[in-house]
């Protein structure tokens, strides 16, 4: 019986998540809540969390079903899987960690309409095994969650001088020391434009041109050794 | 001794920034008469910021530095935020946005005649938006400060006065406020903000109008020599008076006049300093009529029905944007075609 998943090709899914189609900077894929909730570490995190563990159980439903879905029907089927899976994430973080889900706000339901996630279904999961369409939902989500992080962390150190606030939400009370205050709080540093919308877009593209330079200079670096073949490449 | 048209060599930009530059000074003369010489340092430490990024810019783009930094460019946008801001804006201030105004609005869009925006304006925008508090800190006309105490308090943030003995709000500003409180400006135009000083000319919103009215000669001097088109500043000023004259006309309790309007605020600067932007601007000549228009229009929408008491840059902004498009749509004929030109 053939394995289930090779070693390559797991390992070319995980890198094609977290770094060449990265959805965040490469396919600049649901950019709505990207933009809007990475005004923090903490709130980025959790909304590419909660966004992983759909793509994950997405990932692995679509591609168990994948041969009985008519072709004409497919989308509206993926869309019922996605959002069944988002309901419940949604009610979990509404009993578990509910001052986050206060936060998060709307844009939980939303990871439903979050293109990244109906992307993975319709062009990966609905054409491979279950098994690398769980790997690559998960893969992309949490390549998604790094980019949060980063443009969390960036926002929160140029908008107001710490890392981890609002981290209480997430571990109740006690957390509230656990923020890191970079500049001293009471300086009173804020620099407004980080933490609204146009600070999102500066840093995003920030981000996608540091991105672009490791890549060329990686590609020059390379350029004496044989090119690689490259494996699954699917894009939106 | 030139007398027929010969084909002649556009004029070097070094030499179209110079002149830019000396039809500031009239400006700035009347800005130390009336604010002290707090503005100097603010024009210092922009000159001096700019320069500086943009040496670091043209570097990391392996552009050769010496001809790029000696154009003047760079010293014409530090100068124009310099003057947009309040004259004792602790230095931080001036240097951030100068920073963002070269290295993002500027070289980040491709430098020199690549940047879709304004990037004085950016500059501005970024510090109004991020620090409201302080830019709305102006200190009064002839505030009893010498140079030293500006110089302290533009570095320390130290003053021997409370700020607020010698603060007080712009006359846009005071005007947005009693509209807000008292639903009509009534008898604010006696207060002492408003009165022109011992220059005496009550026509004028206080002793602000009189450093509008040097910019406006600047402005004229800069039409005299060519470096400006007549469009874009004479659409804007007619269009922002039109406006407001006619609000006037029907409420004059409520809407201010049409020489408030021109004389306040960054309205003279904006309309021959700021707008005529080459690069951020449209080039067509009716391109120019309707851009100068439209953002006299954004300006007065925005300064009577908007949050802030001032909007030029904002004007500017968004009107940078439809720029191109303007352009599009306003190609004028080919000389020997017939219709329209592609």
């Amino acid at each position: 019986m053939d394995k289930l998943i090779d070693r390559g090709e797991a390992k070319a899914i995980v890198h094609n998540g977290l770094w060449k189609q990265n959805a965040g900077i490469v396919q600049i894929l649901g950019m709505c809540p990207v933009l809007v909730m990475s005004n923090n570490i903490i709130n980025g995190v959790s909304l590419g969390l909660a966004t992983s563990l759909v793509m994950l159980i997405s990932g692995m439903a679509v591609a168990a079903i994948r041969r009985f879905v008519p072709n004409e029907l497919r989308t509206p089927i993926f869309i019922l899987i996605i959002a069944a899976l988002v309901t419940m994430v949604d009610l979990a973080m509404n009993a578990y960690v509910h001052g986050l889900y206060v936060v998060l706000g709307i844009f939980i339901p939303l990871i439903t309409t979050n293109c990244i996630v109906l992307a993975r279904a319709e062009a990966f999961a609905s054409k491979n095994g279950v098994l690398q369409s769980g790997l690559d939902g998960l893969f992309m989500g949490l390549g998604l969650t790094g980019v949060l992080a980063v443009l969390g962390a960036m926002r929160e150190l140029v908008g107001q001088g710490t890392l981890l606030s609002s981290i209480d939400l997430l571990f109740g009370p006690q957390a509230k020391d656990w923020v890191i205050h970079v500049i001293p709080a009471d300086a009173h540093y804020q620099f407004l434009l980080a933490m609204l919308p146009p600070g999102a877009f500066i840093g995003l593209g920030f981000l996608v041109a540091g991105k672009l330079a490791l890549d060329r200079r990686a590609e020059a670096r390379a350029k004496a050794a044989p090119p690689q073949p490259a494996s699954e490449t699917a894009t939106v | 001794m030139i007398t027929s048209p010969f084909l002649t060599k556009p004029t070097p930009l070094q030499v179209v920034m110079t002149k830019v530059l000396l039809a500031l000074l009239p400006g700035i003369a009347v800005y130390v008469y009336v604010f002290g010489a707090g503005i100097l340092i603010q024009l210092l430490l922009a000159t001096l910021t700019a320069l500086g990024v943009e040496a670091a810019c043209l570097k990391l783009r392996n552009f050769p530095i010496k001809p790029f930094i000696t154009d003047g460019s760079a010293i014409v946008t530090a100068w124009l935020l310099a003057l947009s801001l309040p004259p004792l804006a602790p230095w931080w201030m001036i240097v951030l946005a100068t920073a963002i105004a070269i290295g993002l609005a500027k070289h980040l869009y491709g430098g020199l005649g690549q940047n879709t925006f304004n990037p004085a304006m950016v500059g501005f925008a970024v510090l109004m938006v991020s620090f409201p508090a302080q830019m709305s800190r102006w200190a009064a006309p002839q505030a009893e400060l010498d140079a030293l105490a500006q110089l302290t308090y533009i570095f320390t943030g130290h003053l021997a006065v409370p700020f607020d003995a010698i603060a007080s709000a712009t006359p846009l500003d005071t005007v947005k406020t009693t509209i807000l409180q008292h639903g009509g400006i009534g008898e604010l135009f006696a207060a002492p903000l408003f009165q022109a000083g011992q220059f005496g000319a009550g026509w004028l919103p206080g002793m602000m109008g009189w450093i509008a009215l040097a910019y406006l000669a600047g402005g004229v001097y800069l039409f005299a020599s060519k470096i400006i088109p007549w469009q874009t500043p004479l659409s804007f000023l007619v269009s922002l008076a039109a406006l407001a004259g006619a609000l006037h006309l029907v409420d004059p309790a409520r809407f201010t006049s049409p020489l408030f309007h021109l004389f306040s605020g960054a309205a003279m600067l904006g309309a021959f300093f700021i707008i005529t932007d080459p690069v951020s601007g449209p080039t067509t000549p009716r391109g120019r009529l309707i851009y100068g228009a439209l953002i006299g229009v954004l300006v007065y929408v925005i300064r009577v029905f908007g949050g802030y008491p001032d909007g030029v840059a904002f004007a500017v902004l968004i009107m940078n944007l439809a720029a191109p498009f303007i352009d599009q749509y306003t190609q004028p004929k080919v000389f020997g075609r017939k219709g329209k030109a592609a």
